[in-house]
């Protein structure tokens, strides 16, 4: 009978279970196997452990936090089928933003000399909302316009640099108050990062609006006839990750304790190749947020990993670049024998 | 074995010699032996899943198979990919056509053979030249600078069998030509079949319409759970011998007579035009019947059903609901007044191929069920989902399997599920049942009957007039965009509909 095709057999149920772990365990036995291997080179030639130094491995995932953040808007953007190219860009304006509302009284030339020692909340809401503002902007174009996601983003980025050398005639901004500062001490990025990933993870998993993001970047055509509104719902995943983008700005900009028109330069590309290191995919409907996380990760191990045997940056760049392009031919392996199998 | 100087002899262009291909966890195909001669058409039919796809694809050089072999006219024959496989004369001709639309039919014909002038430079003018000569030998009427997505579907089809004959291929195979072609283009292309046949060109042919192998086919081979059932010429078998050993089952009957119990107006259509493909569109559809729309491709069936959804609103006209006049302007705003569309399309329009069973079928009902403050109500929702694919037999291993691994039948069950869980009251069905086999064709008849049964209002669009003449209450047919009858089934029979359809 047709119903007892070999398809329940043993092996076919072995083969299922296989396909069945989360795509999260081959990317996590990546970073591990780096993490092991710095570890063992480490021994061989600096005489040090990589891993088991607490100062070493906060730092590490303190210098890849910001990027962090940026990467669960854009891991939404490209489930959704789209693309962030402004991020890094929207980085440096809301970075010069929430600076100019924190400065401290005591600052010599302050952009807005009346209002010094603001309470904190006012930088902080001041960035997010431009970074949502930008969002917005990208997310109206591309649902207004039709346009492809690359080019609305793509012209947003170089617009966005611009406005943030324009606000302040291209001078930086320092002298900010303890409290804004406070936001880039000790390991506050990180716990910003964390939480983000995590209630953006419960968003995409368990909210109507994740399952409706899925669904976009399947099939956008299909998501339409199934009565999605696409539209307005693009608009909401890019304003998401423009907000995004607008706190890892406000968190760089404290970090620094100053804003500069020249921060978060590429911060889109690594954001970018934490989500598609971490298994999203760029045509659309597969992605998650914990494989950004690891993503993300590996980014911060190689950077720290390379730093720690005293290696040239030139060789981190190729390397990172390796990586990106390695993790992609992966994952299309595997989405191929997983088709084959079928 | 070995090269046998006898097969040649007789005319056998191609012969499989018991074929054997596992997948993991699945044997596609076991000990399975054809023979193809020269100048005929072979049919190989099977339900979903019974090793024709996989059997076509060895031949053309997609997979290699574990065990057996292949002679190509007496030789064996190796095959390590589709390049190599049209070198040696063998193309096939894909269900999924593998055509870009945004170029010429020329360019799509001659794509990577351009023919180049001295400098390098490809000479347009002999590439129209030969593109010319090959329709004209083939007698197939296409502009060869038309850009490919000016073409309908069965044009396309033309264009690709076309390409196929240009390598000067002797085996084609053809993967569900019909599929998505009205009676009319597909006489066309039996007409086109018959050319090839003349000029000794063997055919293999895949086909869910069982009909139309007794006029095109001279051999008849079944396929089932990946094994060899039997073949024979169509003159000793009958449509019901086919399916019994397709389906390894006695099918009491394939399409059930749904009782006529018309009740109240559910949809009223005045005047609806949507220019350029419909204008002054008006009928009526009663709750508990269906109403069936026969027409060819291009009449303007399809673009009426998305009008009435919403997907390309019409232009003008009015659309009445249950007696109240309605704007749809979305298909969410079609929705919210009770309707369901099935589209023509399910690959294009329908599925999320990376998505699971469970995901596809929950789609359009959470846009208002299901949910609270936001948050999925999980633990209902598959309940809910795993209750439906209960109801519907959906065959998949669980819940959570990407439906791009389904078959054809099962994926058009979990779309036909998505909408019943939006519980609609007036269903429109675009070619409900193409391209999945005569069990799930039967289960789909079933459902709908069911469906009406309960009041439900149906709008059913189909190419296949035997479906439309068995499922409809009432039989409209449209030719270019306008209504040229509404015909009870009574009074409706092949001949009168397809008089009307093509006038």
């Amino acid at each position: 009978m047709p119903e007892a095709v070999p398809d329940t057999s043993v092996e076919a149920r072995r083969g299922r279970r296989w396909r069945r772990l989360p795509p999260e365990v081959s990317i996590l036995m990546v970073l591990v196997g780096l993490a092991l291997s710095f570890e063992l080179l480490g021994w061989i030639f600096v005489k040090q452990s990589f891993l088991f130094n607490e100062q070493r491995l906060i730092v590490m995932i303190l210098q890849v936090s910001v990027i962090g953040i940026i990467a669960v808007g854009v891991t939404q953007v490209i489930i959704a089928g789209g693309i962030d190219l402004s991020s890094g860009s929207v980085v440096a304006l809301t970075a010069m933003v929430a600076a100019s509302l924190a400065q401290s009284s005591d600052a010599v030339r302050p952009v807005y000399p009346t209002l010094t020692d603001l309470p904190v909340v006012v930088p902080v809401a001041a960035g997010l909302a431009v970074g949502a503002l930008a969002g917005l902007v990208n997310g109206a174009l591309i649902a207004r316009t039709s346009i492809p996601p690359f080019i609305a983003t793509l012209g947003v980025m170089v617009s966005a640099r611009g406005v943030a050398r324009w606000y302040t005639r291209g001078q930086p901004v320092s002298m900010l108050t303890d409290s804004f500062a406070a936001i880039g001490s000790a390991a506050v990025p990180v716990l910003i990062f964390l939480g983000t990933a995590l209630l953006f993870h419960l968003a995409l998993r368990y909210t109507r609006y994740g399952k409706f993001t899925y669904a976009i970047g399947a099939n956008p055509q299909a998501a339409r006839v199934s009565g999605i509104r696409v539209g307005p719902h693009l608009v909401l995943v890019y304003t998401i990750a423009g907000t995004l983008s607008g706190l890892a700005g406000v968190v760089t900009a404290a970090r620094a304790v100053s804003g500069q028109a020249g921060m978060g330069m590429m911060y889109e590309l690594d954001a970018i190749a934490a989500a598609v290191i971490g298994g999203a995919s760029l045509s659309g409907g597969i992605g998650r947020i914990t494989g950004t996380v690891i993503g993300t990760l590996i980014l911060g191990v190689v950077t720290s990993g390379f730093t720690f045997l005293r290696i040239d940056a030139y060789y981190q760049e190729i390397v990172k670049g390796a990586i990106i392009v390695a993790a992609v031919i992966a994952d299309q392996y595997r989405q191929r024998s997983r088709a084959r199998a079928a | 074995m070995g090269s046998d100087p006898s097969a040649a002899a007789d005319g056998c262009l191609l012969e499989v010699i018991n074929v054997s291909k596992a997948f993991p966890g699945v044997m596609a195909l076991e000990n399975v032996s054809l023979r193809l001669k020269c100048g005929t058409v072979h049919a190989v039919v099977g339900e979903n899943g019974a090793g024709k796809s996989t059997l076509m694809n060895i031949i053309a050089g997609l997979h290699a198979p574990d065990r057996g072999e292949l002679h190509l006219r007496g030789r064996p024959l190796r095959l390590r990919s589709p390049r190599e496989a049209l070198e040696s004369g063998i193309a096939m001709i894909h269900q999924e056509l593998n055509l870009m639309p945004s170029m010429s039919v020329a360019e799509n014909i001659w794509i990577g053979r351009e023919p180049v002038n001295a400098c390098g430079v490809i000479s347009h003018r002999e590439l129209h030249r030969r593109t010319r000569q090959l329709l004209g030998s083939l007698s197939i009427d296409i502009d060869p600078q038309a850009p490919l997505r000016s073409l309908s579907i069965a044009y396309r089809q033309m264009v690709e069998i076309a390409k196929a004959i240009s390598y000067d291929s002797q085996l084609l195979i053809m993967d569900e030509p019909t599929s998505a072609l009205t009676e009319r283009d597909a006489e066309r292309l039996f007409a086109i079949i018959l050319g090839l046949k003349a000029q000794g060109k063997g055919i293999l042919y895949i086909s869910h319409r069982i009909e139309e192998l007794f006029s095109v086919a001279d051999e008849i081979s079944v396929l089932r759970d990946g094994r060899h059932v039997g073949t024979d010429t169509p003159a000793n078998l009958t449509r019901e011998r086919i399916i019994r050993m397709m389906v390894g089952r006695e099918l009491a009957q394939i399409v059930p007579a749904a009782p006529a119990r018309a009740g109240a107006v559910r949809l009223a259509v005045r005047e609806l035009t949507l220019e350029p493909h419909f204008r002054d569109v008006s009928f009526e559809l009663h709750a508990g019947e269906i109403l069936g729309i026969a027409g060819l491709v291009g009449s303007g069936r399809s673009k009426l059903a998305e009008a009435l959804f919403g997907v390309s609103p019409a232009g003008s006209g009015r659309i009445l609901i249950e007696g109240s006049e309605v704007r749809i302007g979305s298909p969410a705003a079609a929705i919210g007044r009770g309707l369901a569309f099935l589209t023509e399309d399910r690959r294009e329009s329908g599925c999320f191929l990376t998505l699971s069973v469970l995901e596809n079928l929950a789609v359009a009902v959470l846009g208002r069920d299901f949910v609270r403050l936001g948050f999925v109500r999980g633990r209902a929702l598959t309940r809910a989902c795993e209750a439906m694919s209960r109801l519907l037999a959906v065959r998949t291993p669980d819940q959570h399997e990407r439906i791009e691994n389904l078959s054809g039948g099962n994926q058009q069950k979990v779309l036909i599920g998505r909408w019943l869980l939006t519980s609609p009251r007036t269903l429109i069905l675009d070619e409900p049942t193409r391209g999945i086999d005569v069990g799930a064709k039967a289960e789909i008849y079933q459902l709908i009957a069911r469906l009406v049964e309960r009041g439900a209002a149906v709008l059913m669009i189909s190419s296949e007039l035997p479906e439309i003449l068995a499922m409809s209450h009432r039989i409209m047919v449209m030719h270019e965009g306008r209504i040229t009858g509404i015909l009870p089934r009574a009074q409706a029979d092949q001949v009168r509909i397809m008089n009307l359809a093509a006038q």
